[in-house]
C-alpha cells in the first residue's frame, strides 16, 4: 500500500474543466474499472459535450441537478492510490454561490490545485479561491493553466499568467506555489508529458502531486485532548475518551482539565490496539487517571504548564454560509470541539473582500462573505489561535432554529478587550493591551521615552509597564551575553514576558535595543496583535556624543564587545509602525507620538 | 497498521463517539456485510470497555442468503450477545412481493426503503449507523458524514449542510434524524485491509467456494434455496465463486475466483478491473438510480 496521504482540493470556475482534469487523472492513471469506463461511454454519448468522445468529466460529476447543467454544486470526493501515495481528491464547485461547498472540502485539506482556463486568465473566482484556501490554512497551491490546446500550446500565455498569479500570492500566508500547463482533456502533463509543450521543463500534475513535501498543519506541542466521553461501564473503571486534537500525551504526566480546572495525573492510556504509553495527533484514546475527578464531555485535558486560553469572548475570520445574514446581537449556537454553546455575534469590525483582499466597513455578513467577528459564548471555549492549531482554533456556527451549518470561523490570536474571563480587566478609555517595542541604539533615547509614556498613562488610570532592557538583563535575563545568539534569547524572553503582561490587561513598553531584523519579527510573532514597532531613531554620532551611560568610550576602547553601532550592526526597522527621530524632536514631542499608538 | 488505515480508524471512532454523545437514540443499521463488519468492530472499539451503547437494526426482506442470517443469529447474537433488533416489512411480504414477482425496484422500494423508515420511525431512532463508503458510486461520493434526513427519511441533496474540519453538526429539529457514515473515506481496499489487520470475522459467502450457480443476464446467481425460479434453459452448475458484496441472493451477483483467504482477496482486488457494485443488479437500472433511491430514504 502507498505511503503517507495527502488530501487536496481542486477548484476554479464552472469552465476551466476541472471534472475533465480529475476525470483524466483517473482514467491515464489507470484507476478506472472497466465497468466505470463502460458506462461512462454511455452516459458521454447521452449528456457529454465532446460528441462521440469520452468526456472524463462525466466520472466525477455525480448529482443529477450536475449533470444536466453541466456545472459541479457540491464537494465529491475521490479516493486514489499510486505507488507513492494515498490521495484524497475534494472536487468543489467555483460558483461564487457555492462557496460554502468549497470550504467544506478545503478544511481539511493541505493542498489546492486551483484551474484557470488559459484563454481566460486570471478570474475574479481564481483569486477568491486562492483567499480562501490561504485563510483556512492551506500553505500549498498549485496553478493549473488548462486548455492550452485552445491557445495554440504558447509558452508566453503561460509565463504570463504565472507571473500574475504568483504577485498575487504574495499578498497571501502561502508557503508554495506552483504552476503547470495543461490540456487535461487530451491528457497533456495531466499524468504524461505533453508532447506540445517541449519549453515546459517542470512536472507533470501526477508528478508534483506525487512528491510534493507537505507541511502539515499537525501541531505536534500543545497537548489538546477534548473529552468526548466518560466511559464508565462499572465503578471500578472511570476513562476519558477522545481524540487527540495535537501534541502528545504521555503516562504518568501531570494534566489539567480545562475549563473546569481539575488537575491529575495520567495512570493509563489506551489505543485501538491495546494499552500504549503514548499517544499523538490524531490517535484516539481511553485515558485513565491517578485520582478521581470530575471530568466531563466539553473539558479539554492539557500540559498543566501549557495552557490554552478560556475565554468566552473571541474573535474569529468567520464565513458566513447561512441564507439568512449574520447580525451583531443575533443568537447562536457556536460548536468548538466538543462543546456547543449559546453565543452572541457582537460585532463586526470588517468584511473582508476576497476578490482583493481589502477591509469593507460591515453592519451585517452575507452568505459567502467573510468578516472579523466577535462572538461572544455564555460558557468559555478553550481555544488557541487557528493559525497555531487548526483543531482548537475552529467552530461552527448553528442556526437555533433551523440547526444547520450557518458560518465557520478561525479564531485570531487576539484576547478581546473585556472578555469575562480573560485574566486582565478592561482599560479606560477603551484602550486595548498592546505591546510598544521601542528598538533603537544605545542612547538613542528609547527608555526616556518609554517612561514618560508609562507615567502618563498611570496618570490616567491605564495599568502600564515598562520592560527596560538594562533592568531586564539584572533579572531574568542575567545569564545572557551580548552576542547575536543570546541576543535573540534576550528578545525572546522580553516578547514573552510582554505577551503575558497583554494577556493581564497591561499596555506594555519594551525599550531593548534588538538590532536584529529577524529577532524583532520574532517578538511581533510571540506577542501577536497589537503589536507596534517603534525606530527611536537618532544618529550615532548623536547617541555617541549623549553617552548617558558612558558605554561608547570603553567600547571605542575595546573594554566593552558586542558594542551596538561600533562593534556589532544595527538592522534599522524596514517597515516600523512609527518613527521617532529623538537628534530633531524633544522628548515630550517624541512621547506624545508614541502616546498616539495607545489611543483607541 | 499502515497510517493511512490508522487515521480512517481514528476518523471513524472519533465520529461514532461524536454522534452517540449528542444524540440520544442511535442505532447501528447492521447488513451482515463486510462494511458493516469493520464498522461494528469500529463501534465497539469506540465503547471499549463498555459494551455498545445502541442496538443494531438488520432489515430482513426474507431473502437474505442463508449464510447472513445463520452468522447474524450464530456470531452477532448468541457469541457477542449483542442488543440486534430484525425488521421486516411483514405486510409486504403477506401481500406476496418478491424480487421474482414485481421486479427489483418495486422490491426494493417495498421490503428495503419502506422496511427501513417503519423500523427508524417504530425506534423513533434518531441517529443511525450506516457503512456506505463514498467511493462506492457517485451520489454517495457527494454525501456528509452527518447527513440530515427529515421527518420522512428522505434526503435532499440541495439541502446539505456545510461539514467543516471535524466539526460534525448532529443537531436535528424533532422528527428528523442523521445518517451516519463513519467509513465515508474508505475504499474498497481498506475495508479489507482492515479486515485483515484486526482479524474481523465475516460471512463465510466472501470467500470462494464451490455454490451452485446460475448464469442470469450475463450475471452469475446463486440458487439459495427452492424459492428460486429457474427461467427456460437455466442450468444450475457448480461454480466456484465469492460475492463481492451481499444482499439478497436474487439480486446479487458472484464473481469467479479462487480467493479463498482476505489476503487473496486483497491481491485480487488490487489487479481488479470492474467496481464492486457491478454485482448489484438494482443499480444498473439507470445511472442516476442510487440517487433517486437515496433522496426517497435507501441507504
Amino acid at each position: 500500500m502507498a505511503g503517507d496521504l495527502l488530501k487536496l482540493l481542486t477548484c476554479g470556475s464552472v469552465d476551466d474543466g476541472k471534472s475533465t482534469l480529475i476525470g483524466r487523472l483517473l482514467m491515464d492513471a489507470g484507476l478506472v474499472p472497466d465497468d466505470q469506463l463502460d458506462t461512462l461511454v454511455l452516459d458521454s454519448r447521452r449528456h457529454g459535450t465532446m460528441g462521440d468522445e469520452i468526456d472524463p468529466a462525466l466520472l466525477t460529476d455525480g448529482l443529477k441537478a450536475e449533470r444536466e447543467q453541466g456545472i459541479t454544486i457540491d464537494v465529491a470526493y475521490r479516493y486514489f492510490s499510486t505507488p507513492r501515495r494515498s490521495f484524497i481528491i475534494a472536487d468543489t464547485p467555483g460558483h461564487e454561490q457555492y462557496t460554502r461547498n468549497m470550504v467544506s472540502g478545503a478544511s481539511t485539506c493541505d493542498l489546492a490545485v486551483l484551474l484557470v482556463d488559459a484563454r481566460h486568465g486570471l478570474r475574479a473566482q481564481t483569486r477568491r479561491h486562492a483567499a480562501i484556501a490561504s485563510l483556512l490554512g492551506i500553505r500549498h497551491l498549485v496553478l493549473a493553466v488548462n486548455k492550452m490546446d485552445l491557445v495554440e500550446f504558447q509558452q508566453s500565455v503561460y509565463d504570463t499568467l504565472c507571473a500574475e498569479f504568483r504577485g498575487f500570492a504574495t499578498k497571501l500566508t502561502v508557503g508554495d506555489v506552483q504552476c503547470v500547463p495543461l490540456a487535461a482533456r487530451a491528457g497533456d502533463n495531466v499524468v504524461r508529458r505533453s508532447a506540445a509543450m517541449p519549453w515546459y521543463q517542470g512536472s507533470t500534475l501526477m508528478h508534483l502531486l506525487e512528491t510534493v513535501q507537505v507541511a502539515t498543519g499537525r501541531n505536534t506541542i500543545d497537548l489538546r485532548l477534548p473529552v468526548q466521553l466518560v466511559c464508565r461501564p462499572d465503578d471500578g473503571f472511570r476513562g476519558y475518551q477522545g481524540t487527540v486534537r495535537s501534541g502528545t500525551l504521555r503516562v504518568g504526566e501531570d494534566v489539567v482539565a480545562l475549563p473546569s480546572g481539575v488537575t491529575s495525573r495520567v495512570r493509563a492510556i489506551t489505543g485501538t490496539q491495546g494499552a500504549i504509553t503514548a499517544a499523538s495527533v490524531e490517535d484516539v484514546v481511553t485515558v485513565e487517571l491517578e485520582t478521581e475527578v470530575d471530568i466531563s464531555r466539553g473539558d479539554i485535558i492539557v500540559h498543566v504548564r501549557n495552557r490554552p486560553r478560556v475565554t468566552n469572548r473571541v474573535e474569529a475570520m468567520v464565513l458566513w454560509m447561512g441564507e439568512a445574514p449574520l447580525l451583531p446581537a443575533q443568537r447562536y449556537l457556536v460548536k468548538h470541539l466538543t462543546t456547543t454553546v449559546g453565543a452572541t455575534a457582537i460585532g463586526i469590525d470588517y468584511r473582508l473582500n476576497v476578490h482583493d483582499l481589502r477591509r469593507e466597513p460591515a453592519s451585517s455578513l452575507a452568505m459567502n462573505e467573510f468578516g472579523r467577528v466577535q462572538m461572544e459564548c455564555d460558557a468559555p471555549l478553550t481555544w488557541d489561535p487557528y493559525e497555531r492549531n487548526r483543531a482548537t482554533g475552529a467552530f461552527i456556527v448553528i442556526d437555533r432554529l433551523t440547526f444547520d451549518t450557518v458560518g465557520a470561523g478561525m479564531i485570531i490570536d487576539r484576547l478581546p478587550e473585556s472578555s469575562e474571563s480573560s485574566l486582565g480587566p478592561a482599560l479606560k478609555g477603551g484602550v486595548r493591551p498592546l505591546t510598544i517595542w521601542l528598538t533603537g541604539l544605545s542612547g538613542s533615547g528609547k527608555s526616556s521615552i518609554a517612561d514618560v509614556v508609562d507615567a502618563r498613562l498611570r496618570e490616567v488610570g491605564v495599568p502600564c509597564i515598562v520592560l527596560d532592557g538594562d533592568v531586564m538583563r539584572t533579572g531574568l535575563n542575567s545569564d545572557l551575553s551580548f552576542s547575536a545568539e543570546d541576543r535573540r534569547e534576550n528578545v525572546r524572553r522580553n516578547a514573552e514576558v510582554a505577551k503575558l503582561f497583554n494577556t493581564a490587561g497591561f499596555v506594555v513598553l519594551v525599550p531593548v535595543i534588538s538590532p536584529y531584523a529577524a529577532d524583532r519579527a520574532r517578538a511581533r510573532a510571540i506577542v501577536g496583535e497589537p503589536f507596534r514597532e517603534v525606530w527611536v531613531d537618532a544618529p550615532l554620532a548623536v547617541c555617541e556624543d549623549r553617552d548617558v551611560k558612558g558605554l561608547y568610550k570603553r567600547a571605542r576602547s575595546g573594554a566593552v564587545s558586542n558594542f551596538t553601532g561600533v562593534s556589532a550592526p544595527y538592522e534599522p526597522p524596514s517597515e516600523p509602525d512609527l518613527v521617532v527621530n529623538t537628534a530633531t524632536n524633544s522628548l515630550d514631542v517624541s512621547a506624545a507620538q508614541v502616546l498616539a499608538l495607545v489611543s483607541p | 497498521m499502515n497510517p493511512h488505515l490508522h487515521s480512517l480508524e481514528a476518523e471513524a471512532i472519533h465520529v461514532i463517539r461524536e454522534v452517540a454523545a449528542e444524540r440520544e437514540r442511535p442505532l447501528l443499521l447492521y447488513s451482515i456485510g463486510k462494511d458493516s463488519a469493520v464498522l461494528l468492530h469500529l463501534a465497539r472499539k469506540a465503547f471499549a470497555p463498555a459494551a455498545l451503547p445502541f442496538p443494531l437494526l438488520h432489515i430482513d426482506t426474507t431473502w437474505k442468503f442463508r449464510e447472513m442470517i445463520e452468522f447474524r443469529e450464530q456470531v452477532v447474537r448468541r457469541q457477542w450477545g449483542l442488543d440486534l433488533i430484525v425488521h421486516t416489512n411483514t405486510a409486504a411480504a403477506a401481500q406476496g412481493i418478491t424480487p421474482f414477482t414485481h421486479g427489483s425496484t418495486t422490491y426494493t422500494d417495498v421490503m428495503k426503503t419502506e422496511a427501513l423508515k417503519q423500523a427508524l420511525s417504530a425506534y423513533r431512532c434518531d441517529a443511525a449507523f450506516g457503512g456506505a463508503r463514498r467511493d462506492e458510486e457517485k451520489s454517495r461520493a457527494k454525501e456528509r458524514v452527518v447527513s440530515v434526513r427529515d421527518a420522512h427519511h428522505r434526503w435532499d441533496p440541495k439541502r446539505q449542510r456545510p461539514e467543516i474540519w471535524n466539526l460534525y453538526n448532529t443537531q436535528v429539529r424533532p422528527g428528523e434524524s442523521v445518517r451516519v457514515f463513519p467509513l465515508s473515506n474508505w475504499t474498497e481496499l481498506d475495508v479489507w485491509s482492515y479486515i485483515e489487520h484486526e482479524s474481523i470475522p465475516i460471512v463465510p459467502l466472501y470467500f470462494a467456494k464451490a455454490r451452485p450457480m446460475v448464469e442470469r443476464d450475463g450475471v452469475l446467481l446463486m440458487v439459495d434455496d427452492e424459492r428460486m425460479p429457474l427461467r427456460d434453459g437455466e442450468q444450475v452448475k457448480e461454480r466456484v465463486v465469492r460475492f463481492r458484496t451481499l444482499g439478497c441472493y436474487p439480486l446479487t451477483g458472484a464473481v469467479l475466483s479462487q480467493a479463498t483467504t482476505v489476503a487473496a482477496i486483497i491481491d485480487e482486488l488490487r489487479q481488479a478491473r470492474v467496481s464492486e457494485r457491478q454485482g448489484r443488479v438494482i443499480d444498473h437500472d439507470r445511472s442516476a438510480s442510487m440517487e433517486e433511491k437515496k433522496r426517497d430514504g435507501y441507504f
